[in-house]
């Protein structure tokens, strides 16, 4: 469906994006990872036609953009990294102007309707734009790109600004969309990439440094081990206790605390599984283990340790990573308990749409399925 | 390009701008056609039409300032561009908004001729006997007419030019209507003095004739006899076009850099 090759992009004598090559097929949804700078705005606003390439072609369905731009825009949805939103106007002026601009053909009104249902917009269809809220402005943005639904859908960190639950939605809304779109999104939100894409894009310096399918980083994150335990004992025998474990490399204590249980966070030897014994262990002792969750934070430590490995290393990223790594358990002990309250949150919030959510998920679904049948006939009579 | 005119005709209006504009454009024009024709008790138009001009140097900026500024400063330009739409049609939509409410204020101020025909009817019913013709000609406003919507025209592109290569409403105008009034002042220093006295200001004869070509004002004064000069009429479409076109061509030119 997309297909880059040898793409090249100098802003003066700085090149911001350097020799990238790679295709997405359709009902793709990739994840477009990269540090500040690393030249990710810069090769979606070239794949949308907003920016040039110094050299090199990008293909959307076939279709150069360079040489034939409107028909290749004509399959894109494009949320840049701020939406593009004009404030005096209402959302149902802003989406019927998308609308026209876009010159789609699909019954407008069913169609815009659809979309805000989607994105929950419903209920501020009558407002200013410049009155909403940051998280419904950028979903105003999401609509915007979902009008006349392109088969190509192009994010710029689509959830900036959402609240937790609005971020799960959207996800979802991500993840539907995939099923028949080729999605492209970039985030700094590692979580969402693991969480909604099939294949995730690392770009760093303007080069792609890691293209991977998200089920092989899914299995080393596994083979890292990382858990939080919830042992009930006093603090610092069960602490002793849990270093001591044979296939243990590194346990400590985390902040949080329920009754007279503790929260432990330990990582276990490469190849080890230290589940069984770490029960046994405990049961011998009479320490309850009431709580076991499987820390996916790796992904972090593989973005970090591919961002570090492709960087020169002589400047300041060296001496980062230097510090990083004598830092490390200080480090790791502050993103732990990041991650142990993001992970409750996320696991409390999921708890309390649960419902709703499974509900929404096949009216997505379904929606989705309808406007995509009307499409795809459409399309393939311009054909 | 349809949308792109509609969505421009509409932010006019949802803005104060264009009440401004329509506001501010006719009770001008009522005024200077009160105060040259029937205050000065004559029928000629043309210093009407002239004066309107002069108005119009600064109130078309306010018509063409929030165009691409504004869309670039909101970051909303990225949606144009990235719809399927070609710059052109977007050019062209924007100057066909703006061109829509300065010639349909234009038409309104039609109005302000009833009166001077009304005058001009019931003083050649005075004096029936009169050789000369009593009363406006129409042929004279007619021609001014023509020539304002064509001076419009090319203010507006040069208007959009100058917005297209700023960040911001505000100097967008400012720089506008700098680039009007250099216009005037060149024609204006070019009259300056007296040949017969040998005081002209610009003494060179070419470069008199160079700027009296392109001036925008001394090209005017044909239409004001009623007159359509092939010559002129091609000139202001031309100015007009090429100033659209260096505005395409302004935004090509950011998709390369």
């Amino acid at each position: 469906m997309i297909k880059i090759s040898h793409l090249v992009k100098n802003y003066g004598s700085l090149c911001a994006v350097d020799d990238i090559s790679f295709e997405v097929e359709r009902g793709e949804v990739v994840g477009f990872l990269g540090p500040n700078g690393a030249g990710k705005s810069t090769t979606m606003n070239m794949l949308t036609g907003y920016l040039s390439s110094t050299s090199g072609t990008i293909k959307i369905g076939g279709v150069d953009i360079l040489d034939d731009p409107l028909n290749a825009k004509r399959l894109i949805g494009y949320l840049p990294e701020q939406p593009p939103l004009y404030p005096d106007m209402t959302v149902e002026e802003y989406l019927s102007f998308a609308y026209d601009l876009k010159g789609c053909k699909l019954n407008k009104a069913k169609h815009l309707k659809e979309i805000c249902n989607v994105v929950k917009i419903s209920d501020v269809s009558h407002r200013l734009i410049r009155n909403l809220s940051k998280g419904y402005k950028q979903r105003v943005g999401i609509a915007q790109a979902l009008v006349g639904n392109p088969p190509v859908i192009i994010f710029d960190e689509p959830t900036v600004g959402l609240d937790p639950k609005q971020i799960i939605e959207i996800r979802n809304l991500i993840r539907t969309l995939g099923k028949e779109h080729t999605v492209i999104l970039s985030t700094h939100i590692l979580q969402e990439v693991q969480a909604v894409c099939d294949r995730i894009i690392i770009i760093n310096k303007g080069k792609i440094v890691a293209d991977e399918l998200t089920e092989n980083i899914s299995r080393a994150v596994e083979n890292t081990r990382r858990f939080n335990v919830k042992i009930c004992g006093p603090q610092k025998e069960v602490l002793s206790a849990l270093r001591n474990l044979g296939g243990i490399c590194y346990a400590e204590v985390l902040a949080a605390r329920d009754g007279d249980a503790y929260t432990y966070m330990i990582e276990s030897e490469v190849g080890v599984d230290i589940r069984k014994k770490l029960f046994w262990t405990l049961a011998e002792k009479k320490w309850p283990l009431i709580g076991m969750e499987a820390l996916g934070m790796s992904i972090e430590d593989i973005f970090i340790a591919v961002v570090d490995k492709t960087d020169d290393g002589k400047n300041d990223t060296a001496k980062k990573k230097r510090s990083v790594e004598v830092n490390r358990a200080a480090a790791e002990k502050e993103m732990a308990s990041a991650i142990v309250d993001r992970t409750a949150d996320e696991a409390q919030s999921r708890a309390e749409s649960a419902e709703k959510d499974t509900d929404s998920d096949s009216e997505y679904y379904t929606d989705y399925t309808i406007k995509t049948d009307t499409f795809a006939g459409g399309k393939s009579e311009d054909k | 390009m349809f949308a792109i005119y509609k969505k421009e005709m509409r932010s006019y209006f949802i803005n104060p701008v264009g009440y401004v504009f329509v506001g501010v454009f006719l009770t001008l024009a009522a005024a200077l056609c009160c105060y040259t024709t029937l205050q000065s008790k004559s029928y000629s138009t043309s210093s009407y039409f002239f004066y309107l001009i002069l108005g119009m140097i600064v109130l078309i900026p306010l018509l063409t300032m929030r165009m691409f500024a504004e869309e670039r400063k909101m970051r909303t330009e990225q949606m144009m561009l990235t719809a399927p739409v070609s710059i052109t049609g977007m050019v062209l939509g924007k100057f066909l908004a703006a061109f829509t409410i300065f010639g349909g204020c234009m038409l309104v101020s039609l109005i302000n001729f009833f009166p001077l025909y009304v005058v001009g009817k019931a003083e050649a019913a005075l004096n029936e006997d009169s050789i000369t013709h009593i009363g406006p000609v129409t042929a004279e406003i007619a021609g001014s007419f023509i020539g304002v919507l064509l001076v419009g025209g090319a203010f507006i592109a040069i208007g959009l030019l100058i917005s297209a290569m700023t960040e911001n409403q505000l100097s967008a105008a400012v720089i506008t209507i700098g680039a009007l009034v250099l216009m005037l002042v060149l024609n204006v220093l070019n009259s300056v003095g007296d040949e017969a006295e040998g005081t002209r200001l610009i003494n060179n004869y070419v470069i008199r004739y160079i700027i009296d070509w392109f001036s925008m004002i001394s090209r005017f004064t044909n239409f004001q006899y009623g007159i359509l000069p092939w010559a002129s009429l091609l000139y202001y479409v031309s100015v007009t076009f090429i100033f659209i076109y260096l505005t395409v061509r302004v935004y090509e030119r950011r998709r390369w850099a």
